[in-house]
């Protein structure tokens, strides 16, 4: 790997564990009281981390799996003059604002538990990305090509496979990348619902007017979706095909 | 009106019907006109038939029609005897070689694995493929060591359409479809193209469908020419030659444009040309030799040949005693795959009135003048002579 690139990838988890020194050596050099204590042990942050993540990781794979199996219908000859008012559904997802959403969600279905119905809010909320660049990516592959490939009598499922999904990865990863950021951010607001992760520890900062805590919180959601970001950059940079 | 008798070419009664379009029409939803129009035209094996015509003029969705890239409205295709729906649509379309404007290749796929798409969807073992591969890169000059593993964005637009070619040989189909195959390459390398793609179809033998918008293109790799008008109808349907001395009244005279007559020259190759003897000098001759052959002759120039009967000058015969002069060189005699319209055109640039042909080793073989030229043109355009000839050097 030349160094260039080795550089690139390096770079981003410098800084963030530089970010992440500081503010371990500012949280450390400041007394704490015991509502502090509380939200600042490392035990506490770990599961609120992992929680996090989790919560993240399953909202993410829902989205996948609805949304570029939808963008492959949709872009099928056929359902042409769905595709647009689908995407206006979805639109409508992205442009009510999360927090309304979530709220919104609870209130509607107050048999479901906190966690289904932040999984439910959430994917709605990050669908969008995912499934408009399926549908970009698989509308940008060179009509010459397909009907190519179909001429020299490979079947249409073949065709989806294997000319039209690997020219479109590198669009359609573009948009899982967006999705995984916006998922990581508004995974934060699970909190006001009781389903857990980071945001916990920013709202505990927020009811109990501990600054201190309510940074660290803040701090370590925007490390994590960061880190989330160049990950999913080092994924889009592997996983596009060779050629292209 | 358009004369769908033309439909059957004369000069081609041994050959085997590899295509048959029969009563072929293709009508869209919507459109009042069709886009093709009961239409039927037989293709016969082993030739290149091209569909010439102005876009939208349903030469391309004819071609479609054969492979079932389109289906039709009505009417049927027959391939090698047998209807094309009696098979699923992708076993048909591995039997038929397919290759459009620019290649289609496939940019995230290598060289090798875009040319060995049609093997490997008949099921042939990797060994066969990779040998297959390497052979067809071979055949469109390409080298397999170098080009084999490239992607499809490292090569020219020359090369893409090459490996298109190859491609489209894959599975050695004995029918290929080529939708505007060198619409997208330069003049020069069209050309070249355009002769190599002559000299791999002299030794594959395939029946091939050749669609162009470019009359030109359409004469030279044509053995048959099917003239497109409006809505899929035929024109003219015939042999280069033929289409030339007497195209259909109208449209046809129209498309062809000015020129036929020199656009004819480039028909004939001068291999098949007999040529008048010419007054000739050994290089190694003493001027008495000289003297005597310049006043044997009534011609103002004697051709010298050098070693191996090759020619090397031109020796002017000048004065009322015919005395020969100074020798004047000669750089680049005619070969025989030279065209009658390259001896014009050499002529003309070096501003003489015959030029020296050699055959394919070099040798003396006669001289062309401007005097032959004219002859040619005015015989075949009044017998308009069968196509055989043109067909047998293709």
């Amino acid at each position: 790997m030349p160094t260039r690139l080795l550089l690139r990838y390096a770079l981003t988890p410098l800084c963030l564990g530089l970010v992440l020194l500081v503010l371990a050596l500012y949280v450390s050099s400041q007394p704490r009281d015991l509502i502090e204590e509380r939200s600042l042990n490392s035990e506490y942050l770990i599961s609120r981390t992992v929680k996090h993540l989790e919560l993240t990781g399953v909202v993410t794979a829902f989205i996948l799996a609805v949304a570029i199996p939808l963008g492959v219908l949709l872009t099928r000859r056929w359902a042409r003059h769905v595709s647009g008012p689908v995407l206006a559904l979805a639109s409508i997802g992205q442009a009510i604002p999360s927090l309304g959403l979530i709220v919104l969600l609870t209130v509607a279905f107050v048999s479901l538990g906190v966690n289904q119905i932040a999984v439910i809010a959430f994917v709605l909320y990050g669908i969008l990305p995912v499934l408009r660049n399926t549908i970009a990516g698989l509308r940008q592959v060179d009509r010459s090509v397909v009907e190519s490939a179909l001429g020299m009598g490979m079947t249409p499922r073949a065709v989806l496979w294997r000319i039209e999904l690997p020219l479109a990865v590198p669009v359609m990863l573009a948009g899982v990348r967006t999705a995984l950021v916006i998922t990581v951010g508004t995974v934060a607001l699970g909190t006001f619902i009781g389903a857990g992760g980071l945001g916990d520890v920013i709202s505990n900062g927020i009811s109990s007017s501990r600054n201190l805590v309510l940074v660290t919180g803040s701090v370590l959601v925007a490390v994590l979706a960061l880190l989330i970001d160049w990950l999913a950059g080092i994924a889009e940079d592997f996983l596009r095909p060779r050629g292209l | 009106m358009p004369d769908v008798t033309r439909g059957t070419p004369e000069g081609g009664a041994a050959d085997r019907t590899m295509i048959r379009l029969d009563a072929l029409t293709k009508r869209y939803p919507g459109q009042s006109e069709a886009a093709v129009d009961a239409l039927t035209l037989d293709i016969p094996a082993g030739h290149i038939v091209t569909f010439v015509g102005p876009s939208g003029c349903g030469k391309t969705t004819t071609m479609k029609l054969i492979n079932r890239l389109i289906e039709p409205t009505s009417g049927r295709v027959h391939l090698d005897g047998r209807d094309v729906t009696e098979v699923p649509a992708p076993q048909l379309r591995r039997r038929i070689g397919y290759t459009i404007q620019q290649g289609g290749l496939f940019p995230h796929r290598t060289v090798a694995d875009n040319i060995a798409t049609v093997p490997r969807l008949l099921g042939w073992d990797r060994r066969r493929v990779g040998e297959r591969v390497d052979e067809l890169l071979h055949l469109v000059g390409l080298d397999p060591k170098t080009y084999r593993r490239r992607y499809p964005k490292q090569l020219s637009g020359g090369q893409q359409q090459r490996v298109g070619v190859a491609r489209a040989l894959g599975g050695d189909p004995q029918v290929m479809l080529m939708d505007e195959p060198f619409g997208a390459i330069d003049p020069l390398n069209r050309e070249a193209l355009q002769n190599e793609f002559l000299r791999i179809q002299a030794a594959v033998r395939k029946t091939i469908v050749f669609v162009t918008h470019d009359m030109d293109e359409a004469i030279k790799m044509g053995d048959r020419i099917a003239i497109f008008g409006d809505n899929g109808r035929v024109l003219q349907y015939d042999t280069p030659e033929r289409i030339l001395a007497d195209p259909a009244e109208g449209f046809v005279t129209e498309f062809i444009g000015s020129g036929a007559s020199v656009r004819r020259l480039s028909l004939t190759r001068l291999e098949s040309v007999v040529l008048p003897d010419w007054p000739t000098v050994e290089e190694t001759s003493d001027g008495e030799t000289l003297r005597a052959a310049a006043r044997g002759s009534d011609r103002d120039y004697l051709l010298v040949l050098g070693d191996g009967r090759r020619p090397v000058g031109w020796l002017p015969v000048t004065g009322e005693d015919r005395r020969p002069g100074e020798r004047l060189p000669l750089l680049s005699p005619l070969g025989p795959r030279d065209s009658l319209f390259d001896a014009l055109d050499h002529m003309l640039t070096v501003n003489a009135s015959a030029a020296a042909v050699v055959d394919g080793d070099g040798r003396y073989r006669g001289v062309v003048e401007m005097d032959t030229l004219r002859e040619l043109i005015n015989t075949r355009a009044a017998g308009a002579p069968s196509s055989s000839d043109h067909l047998q050097e293709a």
